[in-house]
Protein backbone atom coordinates (compact mmCIF):
# COMPACT_ATOMS: atom_id res chain seq x y z
CA UNK A 1 0.00 0.00 0.00
CA UNK A 2 2.61 2.27 1.20
CA UNK A 3 5.12 1.52 -1.81
CA UNK A 4 1.05 2.33 -4.15
CA UNK A 5 0.87 5.49 -2.77
CA UNK A 6 4.71 6.31 -3.18
CA UNK A 7 4.66 5.29 -6.84
CA UNK A 8 1.60 7.47 -7.46
CA UNK A 9 3.41 10.26 -5.43
CA UNK A 10 6.15 10.08 -8.29
CA UNK A 11 3.95 10.06 -11.18
CA UNK A 12 2.07 12.87 -9.67
CA UNK A 13 5.71 15.26 -9.24
CA UNK A 14 7.46 13.47 -11.73
CA UNK A 15 4.93 15.07 -14.98
CA UNK A 16 4.24 11.78 -16.30
CA UNK A 17 3.02 12.41 -19.48
CA UNK A 18 -0.28 9.83 -19.74
CA UNK A 19 -1.11 11.34 -16.69
CA UNK A 20 -0.46 14.91 -17.54
CA UNK A 21 -2.39 14.06 -20.78
CA UNK A 22 -5.84 13.59 -18.40
CA UNK A 23 -4.88 16.40 -16.32
CA UNK A 24 -4.78 18.47 -19.20
CA UNK A 25 -7.77 17.32 -20.51
CA UNK A 26 -10.03 17.62 -17.22
CA UNK A 27 -9.03 20.72 -16.62
CA UNK A 28 -9.80 22.24 -20.20
CA UNK A 29 -13.56 20.51 -19.91
CA UNK A 30 -14.24 21.58 -16.08
CA UNK A 31 -13.10 24.97 -17.13
CA UNK A 32 -15.17 25.40 -20.22
CA UNK A 33 -17.84 24.02 -18.83
CA UNK A 34 -17.48 26.61 -15.44
CA UNK A 35 -17.10 29.81 -17.99
CA UNK A 36 -20.15 28.64 -19.96
CA UNK A 37 -22.12 28.14 -16.68
CA UNK A 38 -21.26 31.36 -15.08
CA UNK A 39 -22.07 33.12 -18.23
CA UNK A 40 -25.60 31.76 -18.41
CA UNK A 41 -25.79 31.66 -14.26
CA UNK A 42 -24.67 34.82 -13.03
CA UNK A 43 -27.30 36.64 -15.61
CA UNK A 44 -29.89 34.71 -14.60
CA UNK A 45 -29.21 34.46 -10.78
CA UNK A 46 -28.69 38.30 -10.82
CA UNK A 47 -31.71 38.81 -12.57
CA UNK A 48 -33.87 36.11 -10.32
CA UNK A 49 -32.64 38.21 -7.49
CA UNK A 50 -33.41 41.84 -8.75
CA UNK A 51 -36.58 40.96 -10.44
CA UNK A 52 -40.16 41.05 -9.25
CA UNK A 53 -42.05 38.75 -11.82
CA UNK A 54 -45.23 35.97 -11.12
CA UNK A 55 -43.31 32.38 -10.65
CA UNK A 56 -40.44 34.16 -9.23
CA UNK A 57 -40.50 31.54 -5.83
CA UNK A 58 -41.11 28.75 -8.20
CA UNK A 59 -37.81 29.50 -9.64
CA UNK A 60 -36.12 29.73 -6.84
CA UNK A 61 -37.04 26.82 -5.49
CA UNK A 62 -36.17 24.95 -8.33
CA UNK A 63 -32.30 26.77 -8.79
CA UNK A 64 -31.73 25.46 -5.12
CA UNK A 65 -33.09 21.66 -6.04
CA UNK A 66 -31.25 21.73 -9.39
CA UNK A 67 -28.15 22.43 -7.23
CA UNK A 68 -28.53 18.90 -6.04
CA UNK A 69 -28.92 17.20 -9.81
CA UNK A 70 -27.48 13.34 -9.98
CA UNK A 71 -24.76 14.10 -12.32
CA UNK A 72 -25.51 10.64 -13.46
CA UNK A 73 -28.95 11.90 -14.40
CA UNK A 74 -27.31 14.75 -16.33
CA UNK A 75 -25.18 12.44 -18.41
CA UNK A 76 -28.35 10.12 -19.34
CA UNK A 77 -30.49 13.17 -20.15
CA UNK A 78 -27.44 14.76 -22.74
CA UNK A 79 -26.47 11.07 -23.65
CA UNK A 80 -30.09 11.07 -25.25
CA UNK A 81 -30.08 14.47 -26.55
CA UNK A 82 -26.65 13.91 -27.82
CA UNK A 83 -27.43 10.28 -29.12
CA UNK A 84 -27.34 9.34 -32.77
CA UNK A 85 -31.79 9.27 -32.95
CA UNK A 86 -31.47 11.76 -30.58
CA UNK A 87 -32.71 15.79 -31.40
CA UNK A 88 -28.65 16.69 -31.34
CA UNK A 89 -27.84 13.77 -32.33
CA UNK A 90 -26.59 14.95 -36.16
CA UNK A 91 -23.90 17.27 -34.13
CA UNK A 92 -22.22 14.16 -33.60
CA UNK A 93 -21.05 15.43 -30.44
CA UNK A 94 -21.58 12.19 -28.48
CA UNK A 95 -18.10 10.65 -26.84
CA UNK A 96 -16.46 13.80 -27.67
CA UNK A 97 -14.75 16.39 -25.11
CA UNK A 98 -17.79 18.75 -26.15
CA UNK A 99 -20.19 16.43 -24.98
CA UNK A 100 -18.29 16.64 -21.40
CA UNK A 101 -18.47 20.33 -21.72
CA UNK A 102 -21.97 19.84 -22.63
CA UNK A 103 -22.51 17.76 -19.44
CA UNK A 104 -20.89 19.56 -16.70
CA UNK A 105 -22.29 22.47 -17.79
CA UNK A 106 -25.81 21.32 -17.44
CA UNK A 107 -24.61 20.37 -13.88
CA UNK A 108 -22.58 23.73 -12.42
CA UNK A 109 -25.40 26.26 -14.01
CA UNK A 110 -28.01 25.78 -11.69
CA UNK A 111 -25.42 25.48 -8.51
CA UNK A 112 -23.52 29.38 -9.90
CA UNK A 113 -27.07 30.69 -10.89
CA UNK A 114 -28.51 29.79 -7.07
CA UNK A 115 -25.63 30.64 -5.41
CA UNK A 116 -25.31 34.06 -7.30
CA UNK A 117 -29.22 34.60 -6.65
CA UNK A 118 -28.69 34.54 -2.79
CA UNK A 119 -24.83 36.88 -3.12
CA UNK A 120 -26.98 39.20 -5.51
CA UNK A 121 -30.16 39.29 -3.27
CA UNK A 122 -28.39 39.73 -0.17
CA UNK A 123 -25.95 43.09 -1.38
CA UNK A 124 -29.57 43.94 -3.79
CA UNK A 125 -31.27 44.27 0.29
CA UNK A 126 -28.61 46.90 1.75
CA UNK A 127 -27.62 48.75 -1.70
CA UNK A 128 -31.53 48.83 -3.51
CA UNK A 129 -32.85 52.09 -1.64
CA UNK A 130 -29.34 54.13 -2.04
CA UNK A 131 -29.03 53.34 -6.07
CA UNK A 132 -32.50 54.19 -6.48
CA UNK A 133 -31.92 57.67 -4.84
CA UNK A 134 -29.28 58.17 -7.25
CA UNK A 135 -31.23 57.01 -10.33
CA UNK A 136 -29.55 53.90 -10.97
CA UNK A 137 -32.31 51.29 -11.97
CA UNK A 138 -32.67 48.05 -14.25
CA UNK A 139 -29.79 46.88 -16.01
CA UNK A 140 -27.24 49.49 -14.82
CA UNK A 141 -28.18 48.88 -11.36
CA UNK A 142 -27.98 45.07 -11.52
CA UNK A 143 -24.27 45.80 -13.13
CA UNK A 144 -23.34 48.43 -10.34
CA UNK A 145 -24.55 45.22 -8.01
CA UNK A 146 -22.68 42.84 -9.52
CA UNK A 147 -19.31 44.61 -10.02
CA UNK A 148 -19.25 45.38 -6.43
CA UNK A 149 -19.84 42.21 -4.81
CA UNK A 150 -17.47 40.15 -7.89
CA UNK A 151 -15.49 38.95 -4.91
CA UNK A 152 -18.42 37.23 -3.08
CA UNK A 153 -19.22 35.86 -6.67
CA UNK A 154 -15.96 33.94 -7.13
CA UNK A 155 -16.86 31.32 -4.30
CA UNK A 156 -19.58 30.84 -6.44
CA UNK A 157 -18.17 30.13 -9.57
CA UNK A 158 -15.29 28.14 -7.37
CA UNK A 159 -18.08 26.04 -5.96
CA UNK A 160 -19.40 25.37 -9.40
CA UNK A 161 -15.69 24.39 -10.64
CA UNK A 162 -15.65 21.93 -7.23
CA UNK A 163 -18.84 20.05 -8.31
CA UNK A 164 -17.22 19.92 -12.07
CA UNK A 165 -13.66 19.34 -11.35
CA UNK A 166 -15.06 16.05 -8.94
CA UNK A 167 -18.23 14.26 -11.20
CA UNK A 168 -17.76 11.19 -12.49
CA UNK A 169 -21.47 10.05 -13.62
CA UNK A 170 -22.02 12.64 -16.33
CA UNK A 171 -18.33 12.41 -18.00
CA UNK A 172 -18.28 8.59 -17.95
CA UNK A 173 -21.62 8.64 -20.02
CA UNK A 174 -21.06 10.80 -22.35
CA UNK A 175 -17.32 10.93 -22.99
CA UNK A 176 -17.31 7.23 -22.65
CA UNK A 177 -13.65 7.54 -21.01
CA UNK A 178 -12.19 6.69 -24.45
CA UNK A 179 -8.53 6.18 -24.15
CA UNK A 180 -6.51 9.24 -24.73
CA UNK A 181 -9.57 11.41 -26.14
CA UNK A 182 -12.20 11.31 -23.40
CA UNK A 183 -10.41 10.08 -20.17
CA UNK A 184 -10.04 12.78 -17.63
CA UNK A 185 -9.01 12.30 -13.58
CA UNK A 186 -12.53 10.91 -11.92
CA UNK A 187 -13.14 8.27 -14.95
CA UNK A 188 -9.20 7.24 -14.97
CA UNK A 189 -9.41 7.06 -11.01
CA UNK A 190 -12.97 4.26 -11.32
CA UNK A 191 -11.20 2.92 -14.29
CA UNK A 192 -7.99 2.28 -12.56
CA UNK A 193 -8.49 1.40 -9.30
CA UNK A 194 -11.21 -1.27 -10.82
CA UNK A 195 -8.39 -2.64 -12.89
CA UNK A 196 -6.13 -2.56 -9.71
CA UNK A 197 -3.54 -0.09 -11.35
CA UNK A 198 -3.64 1.75 -7.64
CA UNK A 199 -0.52 3.79 -8.45
CA UNK A 200 -1.89 5.70 -11.63
CA UNK A 201 -5.19 6.08 -9.42
CA UNK A 202 -3.66 7.43 -6.32
CA UNK A 203 -1.50 9.86 -8.73
CA UNK A 204 -4.42 11.24 -10.15
CA UNK A 205 -6.37 11.51 -6.60
CA UNK A 206 -3.14 13.55 -5.55
CA UNK A 207 -3.39 15.92 -8.18
CA UNK A 208 -7.17 16.23 -8.77
CA UNK A 209 -6.91 17.21 -4.43
CA UNK A 210 -3.78 19.50 -4.84
CA UNK A 211 -5.87 21.10 -7.54
CA UNK A 212 -9.11 21.76 -5.22
CA UNK A 213 -6.98 22.76 -2.58
CA UNK A 214 -4.97 25.55 -4.72
CA UNK A 215 -8.01 27.15 -6.24
CA UNK A 216 -9.96 27.67 -2.85
CA UNK A 217 -6.63 28.84 -1.53
CA UNK A 218 -6.20 31.78 -4.21
CA UNK A 219 -9.97 32.50 -3.48
CA UNK A 220 -9.69 32.72 0.11
CA UNK A 221 -6.23 35.28 -0.95
CA UNK A 222 -8.00 37.06 -3.21
CA UNK A 223 -11.18 37.72 -1.06
CA UNK A 224 -9.04 38.49 1.91
CA UNK A 225 -7.19 40.94 -0.28
CA UNK A 226 -10.51 42.64 -1.71
CA UNK A 227 -11.78 42.50 1.88
CA UNK A 228 -8.86 44.57 2.98
CA UNK A 229 -8.88 46.70 -0.11
CA UNK A 230 -12.49 47.99 -0.46
CA UNK A 231 -14.03 46.94 2.64
CA UNK B 1 -37.40 75.01 -8.87
CA UNK B 2 -39.99 71.58 -8.40
CA UNK B 3 -40.92 73.33 -5.05
CA UNK B 4 -43.38 73.88 -3.88
CA UNK B 5 -44.65 70.12 -2.86
CA UNK B 6 -48.14 69.17 -2.62
CA UNK B 7 -48.89 66.02 -0.93
CA UNK B 8 -52.96 64.77 -1.24
CA UNK B 9 -54.51 62.46 0.64
CA UNK B 10 -51.16 60.07 0.91
CA UNK B 11 -51.27 56.89 2.71
CA UNK B 12 -49.19 53.83 3.31
CA UNK B 13 -50.32 50.49 4.42
CA UNK B 14 -48.27 47.09 4.78
CA UNK B 15 -50.35 44.07 5.18
CA UNK B 16 -53.85 45.84 5.96
CA UNK B 17 -51.77 48.19 9.28
CA UNK B 18 -51.65 51.96 7.94
CA UNK B 19 -48.12 53.30 8.35
CA UNK B 20 -49.24 56.54 7.63
CA UNK B 21 -52.87 57.94 7.71
CA UNK B 22 -54.08 59.54 4.69
CA UNK B 23 -52.35 63.16 4.88
CA UNK B 24 -52.04 66.41 3.34
CA UNK B 25 -48.95 68.57 3.37
CA UNK B 26 -47.27 70.96 1.70
CA UNK B 27 -43.93 71.76 1.44
CA UNK B 28 -42.40 74.98 0.83
CA UNK B 29 -38.79 76.05 -0.69
CA UNK B 30 -36.43 78.39 2.30
CA UNK B 31 -36.78 77.27 5.82
CA UNK B 32 -35.60 73.74 6.61
CA UNK B 33 -37.85 71.32 7.95
CA UNK B 34 -37.75 69.09 10.58
CA UNK B 35 -40.44 65.61 10.76
CA UNK B 36 -39.69 64.70 14.18
CA UNK B 37 -41.55 61.90 15.98
CA UNK B 38 -40.82 58.68 18.15
CA UNK B 39 -39.24 55.78 16.20
CA UNK B 40 -42.16 53.88 14.55
CA UNK B 41 -44.18 57.35 13.72
CA UNK B 42 -43.56 56.97 9.89
CA UNK B 43 -40.86 59.60 9.80
CA UNK B 44 -38.86 57.43 7.13
CA UNK B 45 -41.75 55.54 5.26
CA UNK B 46 -42.98 59.48 4.83
CA UNK B 47 -39.67 60.40 3.39
CA UNK B 48 -39.37 57.26 1.41
CA UNK B 49 -43.01 58.31 -0.25
CA UNK B 50 -41.85 61.67 -0.55
CA UNK B 51 -38.38 60.95 -2.31
CA UNK B 52 -40.29 58.44 -4.36
CA UNK B 53 -38.43 55.15 -3.16
CA UNK B 54 -42.13 53.91 -1.80
CA UNK B 55 -45.06 53.82 -3.70
CA UNK B 56 -48.15 54.95 -1.94
CA UNK B 57 -51.44 53.18 -0.88
CA UNK B 58 -53.31 55.74 -2.24
CA UNK B 59 -52.67 59.81 -2.47
CA UNK B 60 -50.14 61.93 -4.68
CA UNK B 61 -47.42 63.49 -4.27
CA UNK B 62 -47.08 66.09 -6.81
CA UNK B 63 -43.94 68.65 -7.30
CA UNK B 64 -44.22 71.82 -9.09
CA UNK B 65 -43.76 70.51 -12.71
CA UNK B 66 -41.40 68.57 -14.34
CA UNK B 67 -41.21 64.94 -16.03
CA UNK B 68 -41.12 62.59 -12.97
CA UNK B 69 -37.07 62.07 -13.98
CA UNK B 70 -36.19 64.87 -14.11
CA UNK B 71 -38.34 65.99 -10.34
CA UNK B 72 -35.75 62.84 -9.20
CA UNK B 73 -32.59 64.33 -10.48
CA UNK B 74 -33.05 67.51 -8.60
CA UNK B 75 -33.77 65.73 -4.93
CA UNK B 76 -30.98 63.68 -3.18
CA UNK B 77 -31.00 61.61 0.10
CA UNK B 78 -28.93 60.59 2.91
CA UNK B 79 -30.39 57.30 4.83
CA UNK B 80 -29.41 56.63 8.76
CA UNK B 81 -26.88 54.26 7.35
CA UNK B 82 -24.47 55.20 4.10
CA UNK B 83 -24.24 53.07 1.82
CA UNK B 84 -21.02 53.22 -0.40
CA UNK B 85 -19.79 51.21 -3.25
CA UNK B 86 -16.59 49.14 -3.23
CA UNK B 87 -14.42 51.89 -4.24
CA UNK B 88 -12.58 55.06 -3.06
CA UNK B 89 -14.37 57.75 -1.64
CA UNK B 90 -13.59 60.27 -4.97
CA UNK B 91 -15.09 57.20 -6.95
CA UNK B 92 -18.29 56.83 -5.17
CA UNK B 93 -19.01 60.54 -5.95
CA UNK B 94 -18.15 60.40 -9.37
CA UNK B 95 -20.56 57.11 -9.83
CA UNK B 96 -23.11 59.39 -8.54
CA UNK B 97 -22.54 62.11 -11.02
CA UNK B 98 -21.90 59.53 -13.96
CA UNK B 99 -25.53 58.38 -13.06
CA UNK B 100 -26.38 61.96 -12.97
CA UNK B 101 -25.70 62.54 -16.36
CA UNK B 102 -22.48 64.61 -15.70
CA UNK B 103 -20.50 64.94 -18.47
CA UNK B 104 -17.32 62.48 -18.05
CA UNK B 105 -14.70 65.02 -18.61
CA UNK B 106 -16.09 67.26 -15.44
CA UNK B 107 -16.91 64.58 -13.02
CA UNK B 108 -13.52 64.14 -11.25
CA UNK B 109 -13.55 68.26 -10.69
CA UNK B 110 -17.19 68.03 -9.29
CA UNK B 111 -16.60 65.24 -6.76
CA UNK B 112 -13.21 66.48 -5.67
CA UNK B 113 -15.11 70.20 -4.85
CA UNK B 114 -17.24 68.60 -2.85
CA UNK B 115 -15.19 66.09 -0.86
CA UNK B 116 -13.72 69.02 -0.11
CA UNK B 117 -16.72 71.02 0.76
CA UNK B 118 -16.95 68.50 3.64
CA UNK B 119 -13.28 68.31 4.39
CA UNK B 120 -12.85 65.04 3.39
CA UNK B 121 -10.28 65.84 0.37
CA UNK B 122 -7.13 63.97 1.82
CA UNK B 123 -9.23 60.62 1.51
CA UNK B 124 -10.33 60.53 -1.67
CA UNK B 125 -8.46 57.78 -3.19
CA UNK B 126 -9.73 55.69 0.19
CA UNK B 127 -12.05 52.85 0.25
CA UNK B 128 -15.06 54.46 1.12
CA UNK B 129 -16.20 51.10 3.26
CA UNK B 130 -13.19 51.22 5.39
CA UNK B 131 -13.72 55.13 6.27
CA UNK B 132 -15.40 55.62 9.88
CA UNK B 133 -18.96 55.63 10.35
CA UNK B 134 -18.34 59.34 10.69
CA UNK B 135 -16.36 59.77 7.49
CA UNK B 136 -18.45 57.77 5.70
CA UNK B 137 -21.67 59.78 6.21
CA UNK B 138 -19.53 62.79 5.52
CA UNK B 139 -19.35 60.94 2.18
CA UNK B 140 -22.95 60.97 1.62
CA UNK B 141 -23.16 64.33 2.01
CA UNK B 142 -20.96 64.70 -0.51
CA UNK B 143 -22.20 62.76 -2.90
CA UNK B 144 -25.73 64.90 -2.48
CA UNK B 145 -23.69 67.60 -2.33
CA UNK B 146 -22.49 67.50 -6.25
CA UNK B 147 -25.52 66.30 -7.35
CA UNK B 148 -26.49 70.03 -6.10
CA UNK B 149 -30.43 68.90 -5.16
CA UNK B 150 -32.67 71.54 -4.83
CA UNK B 151 -34.16 69.44 -1.94
CA UNK B 152 -32.04 67.45 0.44
CA UNK B 153 -33.99 64.73 2.13
CA UNK B 154 -32.24 63.27 5.69
CA UNK B 155 -33.36 60.35 7.56
CA UNK B 156 -32.01 60.49 10.75
CA UNK B 157 -28.58 60.99 9.73
CA UNK B 158 -26.37 61.02 12.90
CA UNK B 159 -28.80 58.28 14.86
CA UNK B 160 -25.83 56.09 14.79
CA UNK B 161 -22.53 58.81 15.24
CA UNK B 162 -21.40 59.57 18.26
CA UNK B 163 -21.51 63.63 19.15
CA UNK B 164 -18.10 64.75 17.79
CA UNK B 165 -18.87 62.99 14.03
CA UNK B 166 -22.43 64.50 14.62
CA UNK B 167 -21.37 67.88 15.12
CA UNK B 168 -19.46 67.52 11.81
CA UNK B 169 -22.37 66.54 10.14
CA UNK B 170 -24.69 69.06 11.28
CA UNK B 171 -21.77 71.43 10.35
CA UNK B 172 -22.35 70.38 6.44
CA UNK B 173 -25.92 70.21 6.71
CA UNK B 174 -26.08 74.02 8.10
CA UNK B 175 -23.70 74.27 4.87
CA UNK B 176 -26.58 72.82 2.84
CA UNK B 177 -29.21 75.58 4.05
CA UNK B 178 -26.83 78.13 3.61
CA UNK B 179 -26.23 77.19 -0.06
CA UNK B 180 -29.97 77.38 -0.72
CA UNK B 181 -31.03 73.34 -0.82
CA UNK B 182 -34.33 73.07 0.93
CA UNK B 183 -33.77 70.74 4.17
CA UNK B 184 -36.19 68.16 5.24
CA UNK B 185 -34.59 65.99 8.06
CA UNK B 186 -36.63 63.41 9.85
CA UNK B 187 -34.85 63.17 13.52
CA UNK B 188 -36.01 62.25 17.05
CA UNK B 189 -33.68 64.46 18.80
CA UNK B 190 -35.32 67.45 20.04
CA UNK B 191 -31.75 69.12 20.10
CA UNK B 192 -30.80 68.56 16.42
CA UNK B 193 -34.32 69.47 15.71
CA UNK B 194 -33.49 73.20 17.39
CA UNK B 195 -30.15 73.21 16.17
CA UNK B 196 -31.12 72.70 12.06
CA UNK B 197 -34.36 73.49 12.18
CA UNK B 198 -37.07 76.11 11.43
CA UNK B 199 -40.11 74.30 11.50
CA UNK B 200 -41.40 71.19 12.86
CA UNK B 201 -44.07 68.91 11.07
CA UNK B 202 -44.45 66.04 14.22
CA UNK B 203 -45.77 62.86 13.51
CA UNK B 204 -48.00 60.32 15.84
CA UNK B 205 -48.46 57.05 14.98
CA UNK B 206 -48.73 58.04 11.24
CA UNK B 207 -50.38 60.97 11.66
CA UNK B 208 -49.59 65.02 11.31
CA UNK B 209 -50.22 65.98 14.78
CA UNK B 210 -49.08 69.45 15.10
CA UNK B 211 -46.53 71.31 12.89
CA UNK B 212 -45.29 74.64 13.59
CA UNK B 213 -42.34 76.71 14.04
CA UNK B 214 -39.16 75.26 16.15
CA UNK B 215 -39.16 77.51 18.92
CA UNK B 216 -42.86 77.60 19.32
CA UNK B 217 -43.34 73.93 19.07
CA UNK B 218 -40.25 73.06 21.34
CA UNK B 219 -41.69 76.19 24.42
CA UNK B 220 -45.95 76.24 24.11
CA UNK B 221 -46.67 72.72 21.70
CA UNK B 222 -50.34 72.82 21.16
CA UNK B 223 -51.26 69.04 20.94
CA UNK B 224 -51.04 66.97 24.16
CA UNK B 225 -49.16 64.09 21.93
CA UNK B 226 -46.42 66.33 21.05
CA UNK B 227 -46.03 67.82 24.45
CA UNK B 228 -45.88 64.63 26.03
CA UNK B 229 -43.26 63.39 23.77
CA UNK B 230 -41.21 66.94 24.11
CA UNK B 231 -41.42 65.86 28.09
CA UNK B 232 -39.50 62.59 27.33
CA UNK B 233 -42.69 60.44 27.82
CA UNK B 234 -44.17 57.25 26.21
CA UNK B 235 -47.53 58.51 25.12
CA UNK B 236 -47.69 55.38 22.97
CA UNK B 237 -47.35 52.36 25.92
Amino acid sequence: MLQEIAEGLRLALTLDLRLWEIVALSLEVSLSAVVLATALGLPLGAAVAVGRFPGRHAVIVLLNALMGLPPVVVGLLVYLLLSRAGPLGELGLLFTPGAMVIAQTVLVTPIIAALCRQAVEDAWREYEEQLRSLGAQGVSAALTLVWDIRFSLLTAVLAGLGRASAEVGAVMIVGGNIDGVTRVMTTTIALETSKGDLPLALGLGIVLISIVLALNAGATLVKEAAQRRYG
Amino acid sequence: MILPLRIRDLSFCVGGRAIIEPLSLEIEAGPSTIILGANGAGKSVLMRLIHGLLAPTSGTVSWNGGAPESVRRRQAMVFQRPVMLRRSALANIVYALKIAGVAAAEREAQAMQALEEVGLAPAAQRAARVLSGGEQQRLALARAWALHPEVLFLDEPTASLDPSATREIETVIRAFDASGTKIVMATHNLGQARRLGDEVIYLHQGRVVERAPVEKFLSQPATAEAAAFIKGELPWV
